[in-house]
């Protein structure tokens, strides 16, 4: 269940391809310990630099919060790695779409899942696929996200070569 | 109340505002911090050769798209603090609503953003909501698009905002009580 440090080996590009994918699949789960450090490290990626992703007292005295809290444009980057960790590089998004509904604070264990809720083919071709996705803690739901994202039909296939009138996000 | 008024906000909508570039192009430092942050191993962002093969080259994660465009804290000859979202703050404080939160949140991703590339936006207040009253407070909802494009103008992103602006309801000292 949980998920171990990232190792340093080399990533195999995976391609996990349209066909294989039916509604109702779950996306493997990722369970992670969240800590100042996550909180604040997600906040400087995002260029957030907002007290209450990085000052307690702030938080606590202004916000009315416990803690710190993850920020939004970093939870994006957290449920795009999700759902790329599910597809692989050839995975490609078209849309996000983001319900807040509680914070996440250091020492939560935030745990993304996910299921597919729709699979089909646009008129341009392009294999789509939409999942539901949350984070949760204790079982709660922090945020819940409805991803739709490209998949190769075929083994030759890549969705990121389409551009123009060949991608309808 | 305040020196603006809905109505008017209200003429504000569906208006291109604040069009402006970022500070800096996007760079690979901050797509590694990002990746790092998420620990996010796709390899499109980390080994040329699998970004050469499936992207045509480096791109930073599309969920960045944001990211290019929150001001540096500090800046030289700057007077103010520059705000992301500024259309945001215009109603908060056109409304005089002190606090606000972002609710929902939509992303839609069109061409790939690479490493060098100037990202400009445009902000687009869509709608205003009456006065509500949530948990937080009372206020109103608004929704706020951004669009995203290269320097060669190609649509990148538009990122549309869900964002509640509220006062608190404090006024009878009830502020202890949720503790």
């Amino acid at each position: 269940m949980t998920t171990a440090p990232s190792t340093p080996t080399a990533v195999t590009p995976a391609r996990l391809l349209h066909g294989s994918v039916a509604v109702g699949d779950a996306l493997p789960e990722l369970a992670y310990p969240v800590t100042a450090t996550t909180v604040v490290l997600g906040a400087l990626a995002a260029r957030d630099w907002r007290p209450m992703h990085h000052d307690k007292d702030f938080a606590v005295h202004r916000n009315g919060t416990r803690d710190i809290f993850l920020n939004t444009p970093n939870q994006a980057a957290w449920f795009e790695r999700f759902v790329t960790d599910w597809t692989g590089p050839y995975g490609r998004l078209q849309r996000m779409t983001f319900r807040m509904l509680g914070s996440i604070f250091p020492g939560d264990l935030m745990v993304f899942r996910g299921v597919v809720t729709e699979t089909g083919v646009d008129d341009t071709g392009c294999g789509c696929v939409a999942v539901d996705i949350s984070v949760s803690v204790d079982d709660d739901p922090k945020t819940n996200c409805k991803a739709r994202v490209a998949l190769p039909v075929t083994e030759d296939d890549n969705p990121w070569s389409r551009s123009g009138d060949r991608w309808k996000p | 109340m305040s020196a603006i008024g809905i109505d008017d906000i209200e003429g504000l909508l569906g208006v291109e505002q604040y069009e402006e570039e970022g500070e800096f192009p996007v760079e690979q430092g901050y797509v590694w911090t990002t990746c790092s942050s998420v620990e996010n191993g796709n390899p499109l962002f980390w080994d040329e050769e699998v970004a050469e093969a499936i992207t045509g080259g480096p791109i930073a994660p599309p969920t960045m798209v944001s990211v290019w465009f929150r001001p540096h804290h500090w800046a030289p000859g700057r007077t103010t603090q520059g705000l992301p979202l500024q259309v945001h703050f215009d109603l908060k404080e056109g409304l005089g609503l002190p606090e606000a939160v972002m609710s929902d949140n939509t992303i839609v991703f069109h061409d790939p953003v690479r490493p060098g590339d100037r990202l400009s936006t445009r902000q687009i207040l869509r709608s205003v909501s009456d006065e509500k009253t949530t948990k937080l407070g009372t206020g109103r909802f608004w929704v706020i698009d951004v669009e995203y494009r290269n320097q060669r103008g190609d649509l990148v992103a538009v990122e549309s905002y869900t964002g509640f602006g509220y006062r608190r309801a404090e006024a009878a000292g009830t502020e202890e009580d949720n503790s």
